[in-house]
């Protein structure tokens, strides 16, 4: 397993130009707010314009838009998790997990991806119903259901209290095992735990 | 007083309905065009669409029915255009009643629709995206059935104003029986009867019936619409 990304953006007057290579399979992304971690992470999902993205997993170049390999976000693989997990409202949580059911040939079943994060039962429970911690889990368990090659997570434990972060920690442990990830955060206490490699950007430059 | 209603004015009740119906069909996948165009797309000349979309909200309606005679009249340049390559008759017709009132009616669903879409949280179209969604998906799967309640409020406005419009359909197509004479149309030319009074009470009581039946549906479709939600 490896990865390699380079990222550079510009909004207004703020300048990003990343770029990173690991062979770890959590990678996380620390640095405080403004440092341009969430414009990194979607400009490899293509959620974002920019200047230029490129992406390797496992030696196989995903993203490079200078030589014109930009797919679109729905055919580049890569799972987002948004912070606060995003479910959509207007559907129950078994339909917001299985949403990717249609779009991939080999699709996690939802059952599978619910029992990954601890959630089994809870196919006909509304997103309103949820805990914080519960809606970043289902969020993670139907970015799972798509099968993707590698996990952008934005901020996973923000707005969670220390016990809460504490409990979703093994839950992503685990997953390392199924999916590379890219885990953000502005705090490097919680991916200490949980990365094997730490990226520190501030500004739009990476320091460590 | 209270008899029941004469064969005249249960068509033109059924014409009414007819005409709402109608102009609700055609405005509606219009209406959602411009509202997405609004909401989502900027580009040089917006202005001028919303103007052009608010213009029969501040025109006087017998204006608007003005101009709709001499553009899709039958020697209005749309209007000829028809007959001739078509055999299509607009005025003085009930499908011209139509278009007037989905006319008249365009304001009052765009504004909710564009409402309703600007509300829609991006990210939740972005985590469609990235779980593999095609645009056409994520615009039918999430964007769309987010954007209902504005939907509904939309349909309910325009059915109000299709079904109570005047002066641009009187203007426009005229008050022919059973053919462009709608409730509000018959209630007036009751009224010009000596003996009209009654006819016009008993239809004026119907359309305040079908108004409230009209609420009470959207409150239904609304409630059904947001089931389990709470991000409203």
């Amino acid at each position: 397993m490896s990865l390699a990304f380079h990222v550079r953006a510009r909004r207004g007057d703020f300048d990003l130009d990343v770029a990173f290579a690991s062979p770890a399979r959590a990678i996380g992304l620390v640095g405080p707010s403004g440092a341009g971690k969430t414009t990194l992470l979607q400009g490899l999902a293509g959620l974002t314009p920019v200047k230029t993205a490129r992406l390797t997993i496992d030696d196989e170049l995903v993203v490079d838009t200078e030589a014109g390999l930009a797919p679109p976000p729905h055919r580049r693989s890569v799972g987002y998790v948004f912070q606060e997990g995003r479910l959509f409202p207007h559907l129950q949580v078994g339909t917001n997990v299985g949403f990717a059911r249609p779009y991939v040939a080999d699709p996690m079943s939802v059952g599978d991806a619910l029992r990954l994060v601890d959630l089994e039962g809870f196919e006909r429970r509304w997103p309103s119903t949820l805990s914080g911690g519960e809606m970043r889990r289902a969020a993670i368990a139907r970015a799972l259901v798509a099968r993707p090659r590698l996990l952008l997570l934005d901020e996973p434990f923000s707005g969670l209290d220390h016990a809460r972060r504490a409990a979703l920690i093994p839950h992503l442990l685990r997953l390392r095992e199924e999916v590379p990830m890219i885990v953000v955060s502005h705090d490097p206490r919680d991916v200490e735990a949980l990365c094997q490699d730490v990226v520190v950007i501030a500004a739009g430059r990476r320091v460590s | 007083m209270f008899e029941p209603l004469s064969p005249f004015e249960i068509q033109a009740l059924a014409l009414s309905l007819r005409v709402a119906a109608a102009a609700l069909i055609g405005l509606l996948p219009v209406a959602l065009a411009l509202a997405w165009l609004l909401a989502r797309v900027r580009f040089p000349g917006r202005w001028l669409v919303e103007a052009f979309v608010n213009m029969p909200l501040v025109l006087p309606p017998v204006v608007t029915g003005l101009v709709l005679l001499s553009v899709f009249g039958v020697r209005g340049p749309i209007g000829g255009w028809l007959r001739e390559a078509f055999g299509v008759t607009l005025a003085f017709h009930w499908t011209g009643a139509a278009l007037a009132a989905g006319i008249m009616a365009l304001p009052l669903v765009v504004r909710p629709l564009r409402l309703s879409l600007e509300g829609v949280d991006r990210h939740l179209e972005q985590a469609a995206a990235s779980l593999g969604a095609p645009p056409l998906h994520v615009f039918l799967r999430i964007t769309l059935p987010l954007a209902a309640p504005g939907i509904v409020a939309g349909v309910l406005l325009g059915f109000a104003r299709a079904f109570g419009e005047f002066g641009a359909t009187i203007t426009f197509a005229g008050s022919i029986p059973g053919e462009t004479q709608t409730v509000p149309v018959a209630i007036y030319a009751a009224l010009q009867r000596a003996d009209g009074e009654p006819a016009a009470i008993r239809l004026a009581v119907v359309s305040v019936i079908v108004s409230i039946a009209a609420l009470f549906v959207s409150e239904w479709a609304n409630r059904r619409v947001t089931r389990g939600r709470s991000d409203l």
